[in-house]
C-alpha cells in the first residue's frame, strides 16, 4: 500500500517545485489548484448523487466580494479579502442553499443553473455597479501589511494555494468519513430511511451544500485575486459545466480526482486552445461522454485499477 | 403607463409566450414520456433559427418569394427531428434509461456542449437576421397600436394549434395513445407488444422537431446568435418546471405568465426584464414545489 | 394499571375511492406486543404510515405519550421515540450493515463532529451488539445489497432498535423469510424488544407466529378496525376464521 501514498506525495512535491523547477508553468497550475479546490465543491454534492449547473455563482460570488472589498478598502489584507470572500460565499450558499435543497435530481441541477443565470445577468445589466462585461479590477491585496510586488506576490499566492489544496482536500475527505459525512451521503441511496432516523434530509443536504459553496467561494476567490480582475464570465454556466466536467473527469466523488482533473483538463486546455480553441466545448462534450459511458470511475478510476493490477501481479509472483 | 405601452407590453408578452410555448412543449413532453430533461433542446432551437435563416436566405437569393419562408420553417423542424433528435435519442439516450438520473443529465449536457461547438462552426460568431416572413405578412393596427400580423397573430395561432393539435394526437390517435400508454407503465406496454424502443424514438424525434420548429418560429423576430440555445434551455425549464414537469396544458399557461411577466419588465424596468422569469419560477416552486399544474408524488414504502 | 403509549383516533383516509382507514380508533398499551392481521390491501401498512406521519389523515388524531403527534412529519415523531422496520428493507444500499446501524446511532445521538470517524464512534460497541443479537454478527462488513433478503431484514429492524426507541413499528417482520427461519427470526426479535423493553406493533399474516408472540391481536378488514384482543379469543373467532385465516391458509 505503500504505492498508493507514495504517487500521491510524489505529486504534491512535484508542483510544490514548480516555481522554481519550471516557473513558466506557475500560473497556469495556480489557476488549476484554484480550479481543482472548487471542484471540490461540486464532489462534495455528487456524494450525496446530486449534479449542480450553477456552482460558478459562488465562484463568481466569493470573487466579486473580493474586489468589492479591495474597492472600498484599498491596501486590504490577503487574509481579511479571502476571508470575506469566502464568507460572501457561504452565506449565499445558505441562502439560495435553504431553498435547492428542497428539490433533488434534475430540479436541483437546473435551479442552481437558474440561481446562477440570476447572478449572471445582475453582473452584465447593472454595470453602474458591476462594471458590466468587462468586470472588475481585484488590485493586489497587501500581505501582512506589506504591498509586494507581482513575484513574490504571486509566489505567496502559489504557496498559498497548494496548501489550501491540502488542508481543504483533507478536511473534506474526512468530513465525508465522519458521520454527519455520512448521513450527507445517504440522500443518495435512501431519503426515507434517513426520515425514519429522525433526520432532515434537506439539513443535511444543506450541509453539504453550504461546505460545496465555500470551496467554489475558495477557487473563485484565488482565481481572481491571481487573474487581477472579476468578469461576469466567473458566473457563467459554462464555468459551472466545466467544474462538472473536472469532477467527472478525474472520478466522480474522489477529492484527489477533483486536483487530478483540474491540473489535466487545465494544461489540455492552455495548450490545446491553440488548435482546438474553436471546438473546445465540443471536445469535452465528446469526453464527457466517453468517460460516462466507458470509464465512469474518471481517471481516478483507472489509476485504482491499474494499481490493483499491479500489487495484485506483486502478490502472485 | 399608459394605453399603447399597456398594449405593446401586452402583445411583446402573448408573441413571447407563443414562442417559449412551442420550445417548452417539446421539453415536457420529452421527460414526460422519457423522464429524462433534455438539456440540450436549447441547442436544437438554435439549430432550428439558423436553419431556417440560412435556408430561407438561400431561396429569397435564388428570386422566389418570400412567403417561401414558411414552408422552409416546416422543413427546419423536421430536420432539426430527424438529422440531431433521431440519432441522440437512438445513439446515446437508449443506453441510459437505466442509468441513475445524474448520469442521465450529463450526458444531456454534453450533447448540449457539443452542439453549441457545432453551431459556432457551422454559422460563426456573426448575428444572423432574416425577417423576410415578418414582413411578408405585413402589420395590423389594434386599438391605434401598430404590431406585426406575424407575432400578434400567427405565433398565438399556432402555439394553440400546437396545443389542441398534440392532445388531440395523444389522447384520439392510435400512435398517440401508445405514447401514453408507455408513460403510464413502460413494462406493462411491452407486454402487451408495443415496442418502447420505437415509442421514444418517435416522441424525441417528436420533441426535437419541436424546439426546432421554435427555433425557426423565432427566427425572423430575432437576431440570432451563439448563446441563445442556452438562454432558453433555462427559460423553457422554468416555464416547464412553474407548470409541473409533463404538464402540457400547463405550460401553455405558464408560459403566457412568463412571456407577459417578462414583457411588462421591460418597459417598467427592463434591467430586470431578464430576471422576471426566474423570479416567476421560484415564488412558484416556493409554495409549490411539485409546480403549478403537477400533483406530489410520494413514495410508496 | 397500563399505560397508552400510542393512540389513534377515529383516523380517516382514501386513496382514490379506496377507503383505507374508516374511522380506527386504537390503543397501544406500553409494554405490550401487539399483532395486526387481516387481507391483503385491508389498510394495516396505511395505518403504519398514518401513526409516523408519512402521510396524513383526513380526519383524526394520533397521539403518542398523550402528545399529539399527526400534524408532526415523520422525522420528528421518530424522534419523540417511534421506531419503524418497512416491509420492503430501508437500509442504506451502499454502505456495509454494521454502517447502517452506525449511522442510526450517529443520527440517534446527532453526532456533528466533522473530523471524527463514523467508524471510531463511541457506539460501535453497542451496534456490534445489536447486530450480533439480531445474528448478523457475521455479515457486519457486508454491503447490505450482498445480504439475504431475511438478513436484510433483521438488519432493517436493527437499524431501528439502534435509535433506543420506546415503540417499534414493523411490517411483516417475517414476510421474504424463509418459513423454516420465521421462528428462528421471531424469537430473536421478542428477545431483543423485551430486553431493549421496547413496545412493539407487527403487521403478520403468519398465525402461528401471531398466536405465539402477540400479547394483542387487532383485525383489520376493509380500512375498518374490526375487532381487538388477546390471541386466544380472537384466533378463534368465527369471523377471523373465515375471513381472515382462511385466506392466509
Amino acid at each position: 500500500m505503500t504505492f498508493r501514498l507514495a504517487i500521491p506525495a510524489l505529486l504534491v512535491l512535484a508542483v510544490a517545485a514548480i516555481p522554481f523547477a519550471a516557473p513558466q508553468l506557475q500560473l497556469l497550475m495556480n489557476l488549476a489548484l484554484a480550479k481543482g479546490i472548487a471542484v471540490v465543491g461540486v464532489t462534495v454534492l455528487l456524494r450525496a448523487g446530486q449534479v449542480s449547473f450553477g456552482h460558478a455563482l459562488y465562484f463568481a460570488i466569493a470573487a466579486y466580494a473580493a474586489a468589492f472589498l479591495s474597492a472600498s478598502m484599498p491596501g486590504a489584507d490577503l487574509v481579511l479579502v479571502l476571508v470575506v470572500a469566502v464568507a460572501g460565499a457561504v452565506l449565499s450558499g445558505i441562502i439560495v442553499g435553504l431553498f435547492v435543497v428542497r428539490y433533488r435530481g434534475i430540479f436541483f441541477g437546473m435551479l442552481n443553473l437558474a440561481f446562477s443565470m440570476i447572478f449572471w445577468s445582475i453582473l452584465e445589466k447593472f454595470y453602474h455597479y458591476t462594471g458590466g462585461a468587462d468586470g472588475i479590477r481585484l488590485p493586489r491585496p497587501t500581505v501582512f501589511g506589506m504591498a509586494l510586488e507581482r513575484g513574490p506576490f504571486e509566489l505567496i499566492m502559489f504557496y498559498l494555494s497548494v496548501a489550501l489544496v491540502l488542508l481543504l482536500g483533507w478536511f473534506t475527505m474526512r468530513w465525508f468519513a465522519s458521520p454527519a459525512g455520512q448521513i450527507f451521503q445517504t440522500i443518495k441511496t435512501n431519503e426515507t430511511r434517513l426520515q425514519y432516523l429522525g433526520v432532515s434530509p434537506q439539513r443535511a443536504l444543506l450541509s453539504g451544500y453550504i461546505l460545496s459553496a465555500a470551496l467554489c467561494g475558495t477557487g473563485g476567490v484565488i482565481m481572481g485575486i491571481v487573474q487581477g480582475v472579476v468578469t461576469p464570465e466567473f458566473a457563467w454556466w459554462i464555468r459551472s459545466g466545466e467544474m462538472v466536467f473536472i469532477a467527472v473527469l478525474g472520478g466522480a466523488g474522489s477529492v484527489a480526482g477533483a486536483f487530478v482533473g483540474a491540473v489535466i483538463y487545465e494544461t489540455i486546455r492552455t495548450y490545446a486552445s491553440a488548435f482546438a480553441g474553436d471546438v473546445w466545448q465540443m471536445v469535452l462534450g465528446g469526453f464527457l461522454l466517453v468517460i460516462i459511458l466507458f470509464a465512469p470511475k474518471g481517471v481516478i478510476g483507472i489509476y485504482d485499477a491499474a494499481l490493483a493490477r499491479l500489487t495484485g501481479k506483486g502478490r502472485s509472483e | 403607463m399608459n394605453l399603447t405601452i399597456f398594449l405593446l407590453a401586452l402583445f411583446d408578452g402573448i408573441a413571447y409566450a407563443a414562442l417559449v410555448f412551442s420550445v417548452a412543449v417539446g421539453l415536457t413532453l420529452i421527460f414526460g414520456v422519457m423522464r429524462i430533461l433534455n438539456v440540450a433542446h436549447g441547442s436544437l432551437y438554435a439549430v432550428g433559427a439558423y436553419l431556417t435563416a440560412t435556408l430561407t436566405g438561400y431561396v429569397l437569393a435564388l428570386g422566389f418569394a418570400p412567403l417561401l419562408a414558411f414552408p422552409l420553417m416546416i422543413v427546419s423542424a423536421v430536420l432539426v427531428g430527424v438529422l440531431l433528435g433521431g440519432p441522440i435519442e437512438w445513439l446515446l439516450l437508449r443506453r441510459i434509461y437505466n442509468k441513475p438520473e445524474v448520469l442521465q443529465l450529463l450526458v444531456t449536457f454534453a450533447v448540449f456542449m457539443i452542439l453549441e461547438d457545432v453551431q459556432r462552426l457551422v454559422w460563426g460568431t456573426q448575428p444572423y437576421f432574416q425577417a423576410s416572413a415578418l414582413q411578408a405578412l405585413g402589420m395590423v393596427k389594434v386599438f391605434g397600436v401598430n404590431y406585426t400580423v406575424y407575432q400578434l397573430i400567427l405565433l398565438p395561432l399556432l402555439a394553440l394549434t400546437l396545443l389542441v393539435g398534440l392532445r388531440f394526437f395523444l389522447r384520439h390517435t392510435i400512435l398517440g395513445k401508445l405514447i401514453l400508454a408507455t408513460t403510464e407503465d413502460r413494462e406493462a406496454a411491452q407486454s402487451i407488444g408495443i415496442d418502447a424502443d420505437k415509442v421514444f424514438l418517435v416522441t424525441f424525434i417528436v420533441g426535437a422537431a419541436l424546439a426546432g420548429l421554435g427555433g425557426a418560429l423565432a427566427s425572423p423576430t430575432t437576431s440570432i446568435l451563439p448563446g441563445m440555445g442556452a438562454d432558453m434551455i433555462v427559460l423553457s425549464f422554468a416555464v416547464v418546471a412553474t407548470a409541473g414537469l409533463g404538464q402540457i396544458e400547463g405550460a401553455a399557461f405558464t408560459a403566457l405568465l412568463i412571456g407577459l411577466g417578462r414583457s411588462f419588465a421591460v418597459y417598467v424596468w427592463p434591467e430586470t426584464a431578464v430576471l422576471v422569469p426566474y423570479l416567476i419560477m421560484l415564488i412558484v416552486l416556493l409554495v409549490r414545489p411539485e409546480g403549478l399544474f403537477g400533483s406530489p408524488t410520494a413514495r410508496k414504502i | 394499571m397500563s399505560e397508552i403509549l400510542l393512540e389513534a383516533r377515529n383516523l380517516q383516509i382514501s386513496f382514490g375511492g379506496v377507503v383505507a382507514a374508516d374511522d380506527v380508533s386504537l390503543a397501544i398499551e406500553r409494554g405490550k406486543n401487539l399483532a395486526i392481521i387481516g387481507p391483503n390491501g385491508a389498510g394495516k401498512t396505511t395505518f403504519l404510515n398514518i401513526c409516523t406521519g408519512w402521510i396524513k389523515p383526513t380526519r383524526g388524531k394520533v397521539y403518542f405519550e398523550g402528545q399529539d403527534v399527526t400534524p408532526l412529519p415523520p422525522r420528528r415523531i421518530v424522534r419523540l421515540g417511534v421506531a419503524r422496520a418497512f416491509q420492503i428493507p430501508q437500509l442504506f444500499t451502499e454502505h456495509t450493515a454494521l454502517e447502517n446501524l452506525l449511522i442510526s446511532a450517529a443520527a440517534r445521538e446527532q453526532l456533528r463532529h466533522p473530523l471524527q470517524n463514523l467508524h471510531r464512534i463511541r457506539e460501535r460497541a453497542e451496534m456490534l451488539h445489536l447486530l450480533d443479537m439480531v445474528g448478523c454478527a457475521d455479515v457486519a462488513d457486508r454491503l447490505v445489497v450482498e445480504l439475504s433478503e431475511g438478513q436484510r431484514k433483521l438488519v432493517d429492524i436493527a437499524v431501528a432498535l439502534a435509535l433506543r426507541p420506546k415503540l417499534l413499528l414493523m411490517d411483516e417482520p417475517t414476510s421474504g423469510v424463509a418459513s423454516s427461519e420465521k421462528f428462528k427470526i421471531m424469537e430473536i426479535l421478542v428477545k431483543a424488544l423485551s430486553e431493549a423493553k421496547v413496545t412493539s406493533v407487527f403487521v403478520e399474516h403468519d398465525m402461528g407466529i401471531v398466536s405465539r408472540y402477540a400479547d394483542e391481536v387487532a383485525v383489520w378488514a376493509a380500512g375498518r378496525l374490526q375487532m381487538q384482543g388477546s390471541p386466544e379469543e380472537i384466533l378463534r373467532h368465527p369471523d377471523v376464521i373465515r375471513d381472515v385465516i382462511g385466506e392466509a391458509v
